[in-house]
């Protein structure tokens, strides 16, 4: 059988590559350069130019090429066409279906960010056997354009106020400490993350200088490596802060410091691939599910509903493949709540749990480059101030990254990632300059805009099933911080996915079923 | 990067048939070839087929060489091994005496093993030259030395960049530091000026802060023979 397709191809090939239009049944070959057209049936916009004999059944000597038709150039076309057939080529009798994500797939994951790719890392590290699971990221934009990952300022610390947000940055520092472990593929040059481990210095007024101490207890227990200090101990180890208004200040000696997203989300992107993660430009637009009106335990009636189907539509075309799944995992960052609705999550009356939606919702966030050359100098932190203004330094030439989170009445519209630089002047650069007197004089260079997937609720993420929809995963809302914790976040939604529970991090408090019943995990140390 | 492939499994549902729809072939996609020649076997055959990538995986772990504490612990005269390698045995009478200096040049120490140096609290010298492990991240381990450290060298260190000498404003008792032929730091010249703001009652041994630089044009060497430069 293999010897006729072969023949089949060879015979074909050549013929079916200059003519484009149905001829007798053979309707074979790409159509390059189209997106959305399965097959040949309309006029063809092939590369070369050819002329139609009346005699379909003459070889391709005949047909004249402008331009080619040596026959070097046929032999490597004609090599070209068998390596199509052969396993691991697209050739497909009927029409062109490379472009499509699998008619079936174990996971869907929606978003191809850090958070999606680290799920099925883990996914992939973790199942038993090896290539047991069919994975697909499902991601709209290749170019990662308006994705939050690469919009970051690529900051990781330990300092937070919730025990497990502590751990799972602990988790994260070790994975990029040791990325060349853990994301190598054979004869791909090793990643550098360019990671400065310098550190971040939280100050506290007098208000929160109680609640940072807790919170240093709290980090130290865990295992993060934080130092307390006083304004004078500031003074003399930076002279170039200005100690009015800080009572205390949390100064992080290891492990904390930033890095390149851009290089992780690479790394992540390439093994995974290497894994065998299948990958799919395209949108979810529509989740087909079934439910099943269930008793629990007590006697009352729970609507258990199940994805089983996932419409995934081509970039730039009305074309949609439908995806049969067993799991999906909502890894869309800001665009999370949008597609929890689209699988029904929230509809109900309100109040009810079937009524709760996914509280994550986008929301615009600056960051400003601004050249100073008086500025702090090598060992500058990441120093977040009380009034929410936070600065790092940008390589060596005194280059620094900042902004500052808006108030809850002051949120920009989150429809485009335009820049607002009135907010630079108002809000950013008079803290900074109280801040840090150097930077009264500093010329902007640049700024641009990003998204966070703020969760309105508690601003911490949601990990785990939801409850109703019960083949649906969340790993989204972290409000900023989804970057440094992403390595941990996906092992542990993997473990949930392959185990069933948590096994090394326990994020139970994190589950979704907190949004109705009303406990917060409130993280209070947001920038 | 790596071209999704076909798994062995996958070469069996070709020649069922029928069943399998429309889209069932949809999933494999043509190997986009890094064409170089010579390759050997084993690569033609990992870029086919998962089972065999991940063989290849295995192997390259297995080959990635495992680091061993070298280290030797000096007193008050230098410590050093015979020529058979062997160290003597007074050397452990020496326990109760806190170690002053160390000298880990050329040795394979690495994050981990930074453990044992952290412990000497009244450690005063450290020697890291030519350490082939030594990065960014142990330069950030070396602050718990602050209260002793006085002299500290990174010369010829493979992997450290000015990102992890940022970390070294730590040692605030440190006077004398070497920071020469570091080839991951990208403008030497620059950072050794930065280093020496930064910590300013070291002493720091770097690269030459005139080097790198260009000349500008009225001091270039004017040749009589040739044209007027631009």
């Amino acid at each position: 059988m293999l010897r006729r397709t072969l023949l089949l191809g060879l015979c074909r090939g050549p013929l079916g590559r200059g003519l484009g239009t149905h001829r007798g049944g053979s309707i074979l070959g790409k159509v390059e350069g189209r997106g959305g057209y399965r097959g040949s049936w309309m006029a063809p916009s092939s590369s070369s130019v050819t002329f139609r004999t009346q005699d379909p059944a003459h070889d391709v000597k005949t047909v004249g090429r402008l331009g080619g038709g040596d026959r070097d150039g046929k032999m490597s076309e004609i090599k070209k066409k068998i390596q199509s057939i052969l396993p691991g080529g697209d050739w497909n009798p009927l029409y062109d279906t490379s472009h499509l994500p699998p008619e079936s797939s174990d996971v869907v994951i929606v978003g191809g960010g850090v958070l999606g790719l680290s799920v099925a890392y883990w996914l992939k590290k973790l199942e038993k056997p090896r290539g047991a699971i069919r994975v697909l990221v499902v991601e709209r934009d290749h170019t990662y354009s308006r994705a939050s990952t690469v919009l970051s300022v690529g900051g990781i610390r330990q300092q937070f106020s919730v025990p497990e947000n502590v751990q799972l940055s602990l988790f994260s520092i070790d994975f990029l400490r040791n990325i060349n472990e853990y994301l190598a593929v054979a004869d791909d040059p090793p990643l550098d993350i360019q990671f400065n481990p310098s550190g971040y210095l939280l100050l506290a007024s007098e208000k929160g200088a109680a609640i940072m101490e807790n919170n240093v207890k709290v980090q130290r227990q865990e295992g993060a490596k934080v130092c307390l200090m006083s304004p004078e101990q500031l003074r003399n180890k930076f002279p170039w802060i200005n100690t009015e208004g800080v009572a205390l200040a949390s100064y992080g000696m290891e492990h904390e410091g930033w890095f390149d997203p851009w290089c992780l989300l690479q790394g992540l992107r390439r093994k995974v691939q290497s894994m065998g993660v299948l990958f799919c430009h395209g949108e979810v637009t529509r989740f087909m599910s079934s439910s099943n009106l269930m008793k629990t335990a007590s006697g009352e009636e729970v609507n258990l509903k199940r994805i089983h189907e996932v419409h995934v539509k081509i970039d730039q075309s009305l074309e949609y493949q439908p995806v049969e799944c067993a799991i999906v995992i909502n890894a869309a960052g800001a665009w999370s709540g949008q597609v929890a609705e689209l699988a029904g999550i929230g509809k109900g009356p309100p109040g009810t749990l079937q009524g709760t939606k996914l509280p994550v919702e986008l929301r615009k966030r600056y960051v400003y480059l601004w050249h100073c050359p008086q500025g702090p100098g090598l060992e500058t932190p990441f120093v977040i101030d009380p009034s929410g203004t936070y600065f790092r330094r940008e390589g060596l030439g005194h280059n620094y990254l900042g902004g500052c989170s808006p108030t809850e009445e002051e949120e920009p519209d989150p429809g485009n990632l335009e820049v607002d630089h009135d907010f630079f002047q108002d809000r950013v650069w008079p803290p900074l300059a109280q801040r840090v007197p150097a930077f009264e004089t500093l010329k902007v260079r640049s700024a641009w805009a990003g998204y966070y997937d703020y969760n309105t609720f508690d601003q911490n993420g949601v990990v785990g099933p939801h409850p109703l929809v019960i083949n649906m995963y969340f790993a989204t809302g972290f409000s900023g911080h989804g970057l440094q914790q992403a390595p941990a976040v996906g092992r542990a939604v993997a473990e949930m996915v392959l185990e069933g529970h948590f096994q090394t991090i326990n994020l139970s408090s994190f589950l979704f079923s907190r949004f109705y019943s009303g406990e917060k995990v409130q993280e209070h140390n947001i920038i | 990067m790596a071209a999704p492939k076909a798994s062995l499994h996958l070469v069996a549902p070709v020649w069922n048939g029928g069943t399998r729809g429309i889209g069932g072939l949809s999933r494999v996609v043509a190997p986009e070839g890094n064409q170089k020649k010579g390759r050997s076997l084993l690569q033609f055959l990992a870029d086919r087929f998962y089972d065999v990538e991940a063989l290849r995986d295995h192997l390259l772990r297995k080959r990635v060489s495992k680091v061993h504490q070298k280290n030797r612990f000096q007193g008050r005269e230098w410590i050093r091994p015979n020529q058979r390698g062997h160290f003597s045995l007074d050397f452990l009478k020496l326990q109760a005496v806190p170690v002053e200096a160390v000298d880990a040049s050329g040795c394979a120490i690495n994050y981990q093993g930074l453990d044992s140096l952290l412990a000497l609290k009244e450690l005063q010298s450290l020697w890291l030259q030519r350490c082939p492990h030594v990065d960014d991240w142990c330069l950030s381990r070396l602050h718990p030395l602050a209260s002793s450290l006085q002299e500290l060298s990174l010369a010829g260190c493979p992997r450290v960049s000015e990102r992890g000498l940022a970390c070294l404003h730590h040692l605030w008792n440190l006077r004398r530091l070497d920071i020469s032929d570091l080839p991951a730091v990208s403008s030497p010249g620059l950072t050794r000026i930065l280093v020496e703001e930064m910590l300013p009652s070291c002493e720091v041994l770097g690269a030459d802060w005139a080097q790198g630089l260009k000349l500008g044009p009225e001091e270039q060497p004017r040749d009589t023979a040739g044209p007027i430069p631009a």
